[in-house]
């Protein structure tokens, strides 16, 4: 059970919370821009890194923002 | 004779009183403060169980948790399969039998309570024996916030098992029970180490009365851990080894110490270190013979064990080379002590093989906030427990920023000893009758073959022969294993290292984890307004998410088709009511709030006069449905949208979602408002009239109220908003009040809809309009791989606006192939009703499926069955035979439209 820092509400139970995945990834600016190939990338492809990764949280069952944070995948720690 | 095994005196069993208890049945008496197994020891009884592969008679091998033989069954008071005796607190009245493998789940509920608890404190320490009294002790003495858990029925750890200072033990705990910042807790097992020191523990209260919780489930989370979890000792693995009589010799030591009970008249002891001799003297002390103290450090070897049933003799060779057969009934076993690494393994901590303890042990380096003190982190000396212990407990105070203060520590000094041996097998004998895991049967033998498969990691061999996966994960098998490999291999046992630690450290009953959660407390359960006038008058009930929605309403002698068809023939021919309450209903209001949902839907929500409709659709930047609904224009900055019953929180989530993190700049705030609308629809050629009576000032005229425009108007002396919208494609309004006038309405309602028949009807009646009306049900004819255009929704979908959730999807190549699977209506031939999900074939003998079937009712507008389903390139196949599955061969169908009932549309206006 991760002690997660909501920015709003402080450190809080994980079973508070939804996951977001990869955070940063953008709704691209001009989708007609974009090859179906570079699309698709946006639609399913995230990273998955052993190690740090920025991702978004949702403090649902409390203040219902969204936020960012770095989380060492390998130890559940939170880096920032 | 009752308890001939019982010393005459000492150990820590209320020798005053007699607990009556039966065992395979047959009748014994032991003492409070008796584990099951101790009081069967004190009777003589060694053989409790048998191989679970082997079916060899197997006995009382160690005295706590790590034991892998002792299984039982309780069958009194309340059934409860595979515990281990050593385990089981003796109580009057227990009646339990003996296991080989598993057991029997009560076949009615359990009636025990169980509860959750939840504690925060600035130190925890796991184990209350000398290391963890020491570290709770001065923990206190600073003032911190300190819970100690553990498993036994009173503090002391190995102390209990020795007898050595136990009124230093019993002072500690009673200055810890009586602080006020202290929660000692006793019978309570950590079976869990998470994240962020979130640590679960099992708590055991045994001899309440029934309306009290039997057991607890603590979640602590912890500023700091003290893991004071102590050693297991191990077996070594020779052939003979798992006969009843075959026993730990620590364990056989707490036997003596602990429960004044004698495991054997004459033992022979097989040790590789120096605990054993220990373990030997109290037992001398005790009055057991001991017939040869065989140290494996001197060259004494083991040939042979003799006896099935229980060991009847030990045959050793001497250093000499001269072999002896020796009389006894016990034979103690001592490979070597291994501390109890499980929580911190747990906590993501490694062990690591230290060659000078001859185990694996914490290598000190865990991210989490937590120390190992004493026989768990290796130190196997009284004097250096304590001092570790005091030492973890004053820095966890000083972490909380306290000082601790100073505490009184008993005055021992520890000896001199010999280093232990490393020994993992003994030569000579079976080896398929040399044992490593005793409760899964797994022999070097069984070793053997994995690692001559090609086998050379310790996780395969597991995975191969399932050793260390026994309810007790291999807690006295698991450093064997790893050693035995080893051996097999010509490999360092650390370069091998042991198998992952996973939760729970102990078995954890399904009960206790649901807690009160049971039942009606399982989820919350949603009804509506009308639910009490719903069970008054006889509706079957749906789940639809956590709302229980009225199904259908039968009439005395109606099934559920007979009810069904009568409510959908009213609807379409007189009218009908039903409760909507339950469309999730959200305010989207602001300046920005029609450029919102532009964004959000796939139509055009801008270009919506205040006082109109639309119905709209919601895509995943997929391209894919997410949700449908109609969206109500209050005003220039307002609007209330509605969606289906069972995704009303996650449209929510989603509209929260995209206005964060995507369009911060957005000047919009969407509101729940579905339990304050109540929502009644009226339906049918008769509505327009029984509306007018209720709604006098209102202009119900085609003209005066066109379909999707609503108003606001007084209806039954309420204040309520009028939408007129077809979910059945026949004249219809959805009526809302606020919640509180829900039955008025509704009563109301049937009194001016009597004349005219009016009819509740349910969710079945419901879809089967729907249905007919070729209109899906997200969720139900969906599955999150549909368009809108595979719908046949096309039309709602945008050409005008420059962008919206899902737009650019629709040119992708994969969603713009003519073949893909689309919404048909099938009339199956036959006339039979369609089972839900059953495959569509292009021919009695194929086994390829072009889609299923998603839908299937009896239609009364129809006269006959009729069905739904997604088909692949199906718009091209209408007018054509498919055949659908059944449990029993294939029927034929007929494709058609998705729309079967009125495609001209023209009973929407009345
Ligand atoms: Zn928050």
């Amino acid at each position: 059970m991760m002690l997660i820092p909501c920015p709003w509400c402080g450190p809080r139970d994980e079973s508070e919370f939804h996951y977001g995945g990869q955070a940063g990834v953008a709704y691209p600016a001009d989708p007609d821009a974009l090859s179906d190939e570079e699309w698709a990338r946006y639609l399913f492809f995230r990273d998955n890194p052993k190690g740090p990764f920025r991702e978004r949280w949702s403090h649902s069952a409390g203040c219902r923002r969204w936020f960012s944070l770095v989380r060492d995948t390998v130890t559940n720690e939170v880096l920032r | 004779m009752s308890q001939a095994f019982r010393t005459e005196a000492g150990g820590l069993v209320d020798r005053g009183r007699a607990l009556a208890f039966l065992f395979d049945g047959r009748e014994y008496e032991g003492h409070p403060g008796d584990t099951l197994a101790s009081a069967l020891l004190a009777n003589g009884v060694h053989r409790v169980s048998s191989g679970i592969r082997t079916g060899r008679p197997r006995g009382i091998f160690a005295a706590g948790v790590e034991e892998p033989n002792a299984l039982v069954q309780i069958e009194e008071p309340f059934p409860e399969p595979m515990l281990t005796a050593t385990t089981v607190e003796l109580y009057d009245g227990l009646v339990a039998r003996g296991l080989r493998g598993r057991g029997r789940l009560a076949a009615d509920p359990d009636p025990g309570r169980y509860d959750g608890m939840y504690a925060h404190c600035d130190v925890l320490v796991i184990g209350a024996g000398p290391a963890g009294l020491a570290a709770a002790a001065v923990a206190a003495s600073s003032g911190a916030r300190v819970v100690v858990v553990d498993d036994q029925i009173r503090a002391g750890g190995s102390l209990l098992g020795t007898g050595e200072h136990l009124d230093w033990v019993d002072r500690v705990a009673a200055e810890l029970a009586a602080a006020p910042e202290v929660r000692l807790l006793t019978r309570t097992t950590a079976v869990g180490y998470y994240d962020d020191n979130y640590v679960v523990a099992v708590q055991r209260r045994p001899g309440l009365p029934e309306h009290r919780a039997r057991e607890r489930v603590w979640r602590i989370r912890a500023r700091r851990v003290v893991l004071a979890t102590g050693a297991h000792e191990r077996s070594v693995a020779f052939a003979g080894n798992d006969r009843p009589g075959v026993m730990l010799a620590g364990s056989a030591r707490t036997y003596v110490n602990r429960y004044g009970v004698l495991p054997g008249r004459r033992a022979v002891v097989l040790t590789g270190n120096d605990s054993a001799h220990d373990a030997a003297r109290d037992l001398a002390a005790a009055g057991v013979e001991i017939a040869a103290i065989a140290d494996l450090r001197d060259g004494w070897a083991i040939t042979g064990v003799a006896g099935t049933e229980r060991v009847e003799a030990v045959t050793l060779r001497t250093p000499d080379g001269i072999e002896r057969r020796l009389e006894a009934d016990l034979l103690l076993v001592s490979g070597g002590w291994n501390p109890v690494g499980a929580l911190y393994s747990q906590a993501g901590g490694r062990l690591v093989h230290d060659p000078g303890l001859a185990a694996f042990r914490p290598d000190g380096n865990c991210r989490q906030a937590l120390e190992v003190a004493g026989a768990a982190a290796g130190s196997y000396t009284l004097g250096v427990c304590l001092a570790e212990g005091a030492a973890a407990g004053r820095r966890a105070a000083e972490a909380a920023g306290l000082e601790a203060g100073a505490i009184v520590l008993p005055e021992v000094s520890d000896p001199e000893g010999r280093p232990p041996l490393a020994v993992w097998t003994l030569p000579g004998g079976d080896p398929a009758t040399a044992f490593v895991d005793l409760q899964r049967d797994v022999t070097v033998a069984d070793l053997t073959r994995a690692t001559g498969t090609g086998m050379r990691s310790a996780e395969h061999v597991k995975r191969y022969t399932t050793a260390g996966t026994a309810h007790d994960q291999g807690k006295t098998s698991g450093a064997l294993t790893s050693g035995v490999i080893a051996e097999l291999l010509g490999v360092e046992v650390g370069a091998l290292g042991v198998t992952t630690f996973r939760p729970p450290f102990t078995p954890v009953s399904f009960a206790a984890l649901a807690g009160r959660n049971r039942g009606m407390r399982f989820d919350p359960v949603r009804v509506t307004a009308l639910h009490a006038w719903h069970e008054a008058n006889g509706a079957r009930f749906e789940n639809v998410g956590q709302w229980k929605r009225p199904w259908y309403y039968p009439r005395e002698g109606e099934d559920m088709a007979a009810a069904v068809l009568r409510e959908c023939w009213a609807a379409r021919e007189g009218v009908a009511m039903m409760d909507a309450s339950t469309l999730g209903k959200i305010d989207v209001r602001g300046p920005d709030a029609a450029v919102f949902l532009d964004r959000l839907y796939t139509n055009m929500i801008s270009t919506l006069a205040p006082g109109a409709i639309r119905y709209g659709v919601m895509c995943r930047p997929d391209g894919m449905v997410f949700d449908d609904g109609t969206v109500i224009r209050l005003a220039e900055d307002r609007f209330l949208v509605t969606t289906t019953t069972g995704n009303a929180a996650a449209v929510l989530d989603w509209m929260e979602e995209w206005l964060q993190t995507e369009w911060p700049e957005l000047r919009v705030h969407c509101t729940s408002v579905t339990e304050q609308w109540a929502t009644v629809a009226l339906v049918g050629p008769d509505s327009r009239r029984v509306l007018a009576t209720l709604a006098p000032a209102l202009d119900v005229s085609r003209a005066g109220f066109p379909f999707m425009t609503w108003r606001d108007a007084e209806v039954a002396g309420r204040t309520a908003r009028v939408c007129r919208i077809s979910f059945s494609g026949e004249l219809a309004y959805e009526i809302n009040v606020s919640w509180w006038d829900a039955v008025a309405l509704w009563e109301a309602l049937l009194a001016a809809g009597a004349p005219f028949g009016i009819t509740p009807y349910g969710t079945e009646t419901m879809h089967v309009l729907r249905a007919e009306k070729g209109y899906p049900i997200i969720g139900q004819d969906t599955d999150g791989t549909v368009t809108p255009h595979d719908l046949g929704l096309g039309w709602a979908v945008s050409r005008k606006k420059a962008d919206f959730i899902g737009r650019r999807s629709f040119s992708r190549t994969d969603t713009a192939r003519p073949d893909r699977k689309q919404l048909v209506g099938l009339l199956p031939d036959a006339g039979s009703l369609l089972p839900e999900g059953s495959h569509l074939l292009t021919g009695p003998d194929e086994t390829a499926a072009l889609g299923h079937v998603t839908s299937s009712y009896h239609s009364a507008a129809l006269g006959r069955t009729f069905a739904l389903a997604l088909v692949r390139g199906g718009r091209d196949l209408i007018g054509q035979t498919l055949w659908a599955t059944l449990d029993d061969g294939v029927t034929p169908v007929t494709v058609t439209g998705s729309v079967l009932y009125d495609p001209e549309g023209t009973r929407r206006d009345g």
